[in-house]
C-alpha cells in the first residue's frame, strides 16, 4: 500500500522553492507521436503494416520487416522481469525526485520495455501498463498495480505524471454555472484543499449561490474574465497559492456565420473564451510555473473546458466553434510553453450541454456531474485531451480519423 | 559458416596509454593528438609515416575521423571510424589487421581519446541514442548505472550470484591496480568497503561503478617485417569474433554476442579458455565481467558463483584479470575505455605492462563490450592475441 | 458698467457661489449595466486595456483602449434609443441640439417613498400633489428624480434583481405623459440604471418612460449620483454626449451648476 500524502504544511517563508525542473526532453519524432496517444490516456505501440509485429522503443521501420508502422492501442498487461532504485541521477529533475524505481517489464503485446514503477508494484508482478505525459509533456510508460491498491493515487512517483486534486488549491473560474459548481464539489470530494470559485458578477445572485458558498472548502472569488484588471487583481492575490486552475467560462450562443448571427454575441464570446482564456493565462501561468516542483501541492495543472467543436466547426453554432477553435490553438501555444515549467495544459471536450442555450439540439447532452467527472479524471490521470460525453467521444474519433471529413459532417 | 581466414602478416605493437585524469577542460583532440605523440616517441613514426587511422570517440563532436585526420595532420590512404565504444578497441584491430592484411595500408594508428569536462557525462548521455534518449534516460535518468543494476539484478536472481562474488572480482581488480602508477583508484579496496558502500541504483552499489575521466589509448597495427624495421615488439592474432544485437528476444540481457561466436573464435584461435595466460574482459559493471567468463567459455552461467569462489584474480593468481586495474580502478576514459583492455593485454604478453607483469604470459584474451544503446550492450567482440616478437 | 451672464456666471464660479457638482459614476468594470431577457443582445460593460504605461509599448507614456455599450455608466439616451423616437429629426447623439446639453433641473424627491418601496411607481397623481406642495414645474427643464438609488451602487440592491426582474422606483405612463405634453420637460434624469422603473416591463403602456420621452424627443440621463445635493429649483444641468455617429446615446460626465446660498 501507499503512504497516504501529508497534508502540505504551509510553507517556511525564509526557504527557497524548489526549482521546476522537467525531465529530459529530447525525443524523436516517432517518440513525440506516442506522446500524442498518451495525451489521450491511449496505451498504444507501434504495430507493423504488414507483419503486424509490435515494436518498442519507438521505431520508423519495423525491425522484424521493415514495413511501415502505425501506433495502435495494445493490451496493456506486462511482467516486471527487473528492477532497480535510482539513487543518483545527473538530471535536475530526478535529483529532486530520488530515489526513483524503474524496471524492465515483458508487454503481453511483445516488446521488452523500461517503465516507471509504481510503489505497490514488485519484481515478478504482474501490471497494468499505462502510458502518460511526464511533466515535459513527453510521453512514459508507467506501470501500475493490477489491483487498486489503499492510496494508489498517493504514490509520490504516480503523482509526478498526474495533477491529482488532493491537497491541491484550485480555482474553478466561473462558479455562477452549474456545470462549474458541480466540478467545484467534484474537486473537493476528490481531496482538494481549497476551491476558490469565481463569480464574474458578485452583485447579481445566481442559482445554488447560498448553498455552494456554504460548502465547506469553497472560497468565493470575484473574477471576470472579459475584464482584464479583475484577472489580474485575482492573480495577484492568489497567485502564488494556486495549484490548479480550471477555467469553466463559456458564452455559447447559437448562430450561423452569413445567417442568424449576431456580431455583439460572437464578439462577446470571443472575449470571455479566448481572451478571456488569455487573460487567465497571463494572470496565473507565471507563478504556476516557478511552483511546478514545490511540494505535495506543487502547481500542477491549467485546465480548459471548451466545446468539442472547435475541432470541426459546428452548424448553427458557428461562433461557438470557432471561439472554440481558437481556444484550442491557444491551448496548443501554451501547452508548448508550459512544458519547458512542468505545469500541464489539459483540455478538457465537450459536446453541447444540457444548458439554456442548447435547447434547440437533442439528446444525448452533457449534464454537469459527465464533466465534473471528466475533469477529476483529466487531472488525476495528467491527461491532455479527455472528452466528456457520448458527443464529444464521437466527434473527436471521427476527426482524428479524418478531419477534413468530420469538418463536413458538422457542418450542414 | 566456414573458419575465419587467419591473420597472417599482421603485427600488433606499441601500446599506449595517456595518463588519464578526472576532469580535463581539454578536447578530444587534445588527447588524440597527446596519443599519436606517445605513439611517435615508442616508434619513431611521425605524421607523413602513418598511411592508416582508425579512431573512437564519444567527445569529438561535430568531428569524425575525418576532422581528426586534417586536425591532426595525417593523410591515410585509409581510415574508419569506430562508434562502438567499449567494443572499439577489438573492432579497430579487427579493421585495420584486415586492410594491413590485404595491403590497404601498411602502418595503421588505432586510436581512442576522449576528454572529460565538468558536465560532460551528462551531456553525453542525453544525447547518447535515440533509444535511450526516447525510452531509457527519461526513466530516472540513472545512465548506465540504471541500466545495468536491472541487468544485475536479473543475473543476480536468475544465476543465484551474490554480490559478495561480483566484490571479489572488484576487490581483486583494484588489487591490481595498485601496482598500475596511472590507475585513477588507487586506494586498497576490502570486500568490507566494497559490501558497505553506497546504493547507486540497487544492487549497484558505489564500487560498481566506474569513474568517467579522461585519457587515450592507443596502438599500431602493421606487418611484421615493418614492426621488425621499427625494432617494436609484436603480437600476433588468433582469432577473433565481433557480433552486435544478438539475442534480441531476451527480457533483459543475461548474455552477449560472445555465447553465440565463442565456438568460432576458440576454434579459429586453436586453444581453450585455459589456454589463457590473462584476461582483459570489458568491465564497466562486474556483472558484465561475470557474464563474458560465461560466455567466452570460462564456466557455465549457473556455475559461475562456483568459479569466482575458485579462482583469483589477481595478477599472481589462477586467473590474472584486468592487470592494469580495469576500468572499474583504472577509470573509464569514454571511448578509450574500449581500447585499454587491448592495450593492456599486449603489455602483458609484450612484457611491458603499466603494472605488475603476469609471469609467463604468452597469449591474452581481450574482450569488448559495447554502446548500451537501449536497454542492453549491442555490441561485442574478442580478439587471442599470442606473443609473435620481442624486441 | 453691466456685466453679462457669462461674467457673472464666471465670478459666481470663481468665488464659489455657483458651485459644480459631479452627477456621475466612475466608468468601471465592475459598474453594473442593464440587464435584460438572455435571449436578447447584451449591455457591454466598461472595459479597459493598457496600451502602455512608460513600459516597452511606450516608454514615456500611459493609455488604454476602452470600450462599453453606448448605455453604459451615466449615460445619455438620444431619442433614437427607442423605437417610438426613430423617425425623429435629430434623433441621435450627433445631431440633437447643442442647446439642449445645458438646461435647468427640477429635482423631485422620492427617495423615502423608494426606501419604503422599491417598486414606487410615480404617478400623475403624485406630481400634482408635489406641485401643491413646491409649485409648479417649469418648462424645459431636466425632471431629475431623487431616489438616493445611487448610494445603492456597489451593492446588489441597485439593480436589485430578484427572480421576477429588477425592482427599482420610476413613472407611469401617466407620469411621463404629463412631464412631456403638459411640463415640455428636456428630459428624465434618474440615479438607477433606467429611466424606467425596474418592473416597468410589465406597465400599461410598457416602458412608458422611455416610450414617451423618446417617442416625443426628449432625453434621457440614467446612473446620475448626487442627486441629494440639488435644490428642488434652480441647478443647471450641463449634459454634453459624445458625438458618436448615429448613436442612441452616449456616456458623459454630467454635472450639475448649483447656486450656494449666501453666507
Amino acid at each position: 500500500m501507499t503512504e497516504p500524502l501529508p497534508t502540505p504544511k504551509r510553507k517556511d517563508p525564509l526557504g527557497r522553492s524548489t526549482l521546476g525542473h522537467v525531465p529530459p526532453g529530447l525525443r524523436s519524432r516517432a517518440a513525440t507521436e506516442m506522446a500524442t496517444y498518451a495525451a489521450q490516456g491511449r496505451f498504444v505501440l507501434q504495430s507493423c503494416d504488414r507483419c503486424r509485429s509490435v515494436t518498442y522503443p519507438p521505431r520508423d521501420r519495423c525491425p522484424t520487416c521493415w514495413g511501415t508502422l502505425t501506433w495502435v492501442d495494445q493490451d496493456s498487461g506486462a511482467r516486471v522481469e527487473a528492477v532497480t532504485t535510482i539513487r543518483h541521477s545527473t538530471d535536475n529533475f530526478f535529483r529532486n525526485h530520488m530515489p526513483w524505481r524503474i524496471g524492465t517489464v515483458r508487454l503481453d503485446a511483445g516488446p521488452v520495455a523500461i517503465v516507471h514503477l509504481h510503489g505497490d508494484v514488485h519484481q515478478g508482478d504482474r501490471v497494468r501498463m499505462t502510458l502518460r505525459l511526464d511533466r515535459g509533456g513527453n510521453p512514459a510508460l508507467f506501470a501500475m498495480p493490477k489491483e487498486e491498491t489503499p492510496n494508489m493515487q498517493d504514490d509520490p512517483q504516480l503523482r509526478c505524471f498526474t495533477a491529482h486534486p488532493k491537497h491541491r488549491r484550485i480555482l474553478v473560474t466561473d462558479g455562477r454555472s452549474a456545470i462549474g459548481q458541480a466540478i467545484a464539489r467534484a474537486l473537493l470530494k476528490a481531496g482538494a484543499q481549497t476551491v476558490f470559485l469565481g463569480d464574474a458578477d458578485p452583485l447579481m445572485r445566481y442559482p445554488g449561490k447560498a448553498e455552494i458558498e456554504a460548502q465547506e472548502g469553497i472560497e468565493p472569488v470575484s473574477l471576470n474574465m472579459t475584464d482584464s484588471g479583475s484577472v489580474q487583481e485575482l492573480a495577484a492575490q492568489l497567485g502564488g497559492r494556486v495549484d490548479i486552475v480550471i477555467n469553466t467560462a463559456c458564452f455559447v450562443r447559437p448562430g450561423g456565420v452569413a445567417f442568424g448571427a449576431k456580431l455583439s454575441d460572437l464578439q462577446a464570446g470571443f472575449d470571455l473564451g479566448v481572451l478571456g482564456l488569455v487573460r487567465l493565462a497571463q494572470g496565473f501561468a507565471p507563478a504556476m510555473s516557478a511552483r511546478s516542483d514545490d511540494g505535495v501541492n506543487s502547481a500542477a495543472a491549467f485546465l480548459d473546458i471548451l466545446p468539442v467543436s472547435g475541432l470541426s466547426g459546428q452548424f448553427g453554432y458557428a461562433g461557438a466553434a470557432a471561439s472554440a477553435a481558437a481556444r484550442l490553438s491557444l491551448l496548443s501555444g501554451l501547452r508548448g510553453e508550459m512544458q519547458q515549467t512542468g505545469i500541464r495544459v489539459l483540455s478538457v471536450l465537450t459536446g453541447p450541454v444540457d444548458d439554456d442555450w442548447h435547447q434547440d439540439l437533442p439528446q444525448p447532452k452533457v449534464v454537469p456531474g459527465q464533466l465534473a467527472r471528466a475533469v477529476v479524471h483529466a487531472l488525476t490521470e495528467g491527461q491532455e485531451f479527455t472528452c466528456a460525453g457520448d458527443v464529444a467521444k464521437d466527434l473527436f474519433a471521427r476527426w482524428q480519423a479524418n478531419p477534413l471529413l468530420t469538418m463536413r459532417e458538422e457542418n450542414r | 559458416m566456414g573458419l575465419q581466414s587467419p591473420y597472417e602478416g599482421v603485427a600488433i605493437c606499441a601500446p599506449t596509454t595517456v595518463p588519464y585524469v578526472r576532469f580535463s577542460p581539454e578536447s578530444a583532440h587534445w588527447w588524440a593528438g597527446a596519443a599519436l605523440q606517445s605513439l611517435a616517441q615508442t616508434t619513431g613514426l611521425g605524421p607523413a609515416d602513418i598511411d592508416g587511422f582508425c579512431f573512437a570517440s564519444f567527445s569529438a563532436a561535430p568531428d569524425t575521423v575525418v576532422g581528426m585526420v586534417q586536425h591532426l595532420g595525417l593523410s591515410p590512404r585509409w581510415m574508419d571510424h569506430i562508434p562502438t565504444g567499449g567494443a572499439s578497441g577489438v573492432m579497430a584491430l579487427r579493421r585495420a589487421a584486415r586492410a594491413v592484411q590485404c595491403g590497404d595500408a601498411e602502418v595503421v594508428a588505432c586510436v581512442a581519446a576522449d576528454t572529460n569536462q565538468i558536465d560532460s557525462y551528462r551531456q553525453t548521455l542525453a544525447g547518447f541514442s535515440r533509444f535511450s534518449q526516447d525510452a531509457t534516460y527519461p526513466y530516472g535518468f540513472g545512465g548506465p548505472n540504471a541500466t545495468f543494476a536491472l541487468i544485475t539484478d536479473n543475473f543476480m536472481r536468475q544465476f543465484g550470484v551474490t554480490r559478495e562474488a561480483f566484490g571479489k572480482l572488484c576487490v581483486a581488480q583494484r588489487k591490481n591496480a595498485l601496482s598500475n602508477p596511472l590507475a585513477l583508484m588507487n586506494k586498497p579496496l576490502s570486500l568490507d568497503q566494497y559490501m558497505s558502500a553506497r546504493p547507486i541504483s540497487d544492487p549497484v552499489h558505489l564500487f560498481d561503478c566506474v569513474m568517467p575521466c579522461a585519457g587515450a589509448e592507443a596502438f599500431l597495427v602493421t606487418t611484421p617485417k615493418k614492426a621488425e624495421e621499427l625494432g617494436l615488439s609484436s603480437a600476433r592474432i588468433l582469432a577473433t569474433i565481433e557480433r552486435h544485437n544478438a539475442f534480441a528476444e531476451d527480457s533483459v540481457q543475461f548474455r552477449g554476442g560472445w555465447e553465440r561466436d565463442r565456438e568460432a573464435l576458440w576454434q579459429r584461435a586453436g586453444c581453450r579458455p585455459e589456454d589463457m595466460h590473462c584476461v582483459q574482459v570489458y568491465d564497466d559493471y562486474p556483472v558484465i565481467v561475470a557474464m563474458q567468463l560465461a560466455d567466452l567459455g570460462f564456466c557455465e552461467k549457473p556455475d559461475l558463483s562456483d568459479f569466482i569462489a575458485a579462482n583469483e584474480f589477481t595478477i599472481s593468481g589462477s586467473l590474472p584479470l584486468n592487470t592494469n586495474g580495469g576500468q572499474l580502478s583504472a577509470g573509464q576514459a569514454g571511448a578509450a575505455g574500449g581500447f585499454q583492455n587491448l592495450t593492456e593485454g599486449l603489455r602483458q604478453i609484450l612484457r611491458c605492462p603499466l603494472g605488475d607483469r603476469v609471469q609467463g604470459a604468452e597469449r591474452a584474451l581481450v574482450s569488448g563490450f559495447g554502446l548500451v544503446n537501449y536497454d542492453r550492450g549491442v555490441c561485442t567482440g574478442a580478439v587471442v592475441l599470442e606473443r609473435q616478437a620481442l624486441r | 458698467m453691466t456685466r453679462s451672464p457669462l461674467t457673472l456666471l464666471a465670478e459666481a464660479l470663481a468665488d464659489r457661489t455657483v458651485e459644480c457638482i459631479d452627477l456621475t459614476n466612475t466608468l468601471s468594470p465592475d459598474f453594473p449595466v442593464i440587464v435584460l431577457p438572455a435571449e436578447f443582445g447584451q449591455c457591454a460593460p466598461f472595459r479597459m486595456e493598457k496600451v502602455s504605461r512608460y513600459d516597452d509599448n511606450g516608454p514615456a507614456w500611459y493609455w488604454n483602449n476602452i470600450s462599453m455599450n453606448e448605455h453604459t455608466g451615466t449615460h445619455f439616451d438620444a431619442p433614437a434609443h427607442w423605437v417610438t423616437g426613430k423617425d425623429l429629426p435629430s434623433n441621435t447623439v450627433d445631431a440633437v441640439p447643442t442647446q439642449d446639453f445645458v438646461a435647468p433641473v427640477v429635482v423631485i424627491d422620492i427617495s423615502k417613498e423608494a426606501a419604503a418601496d422599491a417598486d414606487f411607481v410615480l404617478t400623475r397623481a403624485f406630481l400634482e400633489d408635489w406641485e401643491a406642495q413646491h409649485g409648479e414645474i417649469p418648462k424645459r427643464h431636466w425632471i431629475a428624480l431623487r431616489t438616493d438609488w445611487y448610494k445603492r451602487v456597489g451593492t446588489p440592491e441597485y439593480l436589485n434583481l430578484k427572480e421576477d426582474g429588477t425592482h427599482s422606483p420610476g413613472p407611469d405612463g401617466s407620469a411621463m405623459e404629463f412631464l412631456v405634453h403638459e411640463r415640455d420637460c428636456v428630459g428624465l434624469a434618474v440615479e438607477t440604471v433606467g429611466t424606467d422603473a425596474g418592473q416597468a416591463f410589465h406597465f400599461n403602456p410598457p416602458l412608458p418612460a422611455h416610450s414617451i420621452l423618446h417617442g416625443n424627443g426628449r432625453y434621457g440621463l440614467q446612473c446620475l449620483t448626487n442627486l441629494d445635493k440639488l435644490p428642488t429649483f434652480g441647478a443647471m444641468i450641463v449634459a454634453c454626449p459624445l458625438k458618436i455617429e448615429g448613436g442612441s446615446g452616449s456616456p458623459l460626465r454630467v454635472i450639475a451648476l448649483v447656486e450656494r446660498a449666501p453666507a
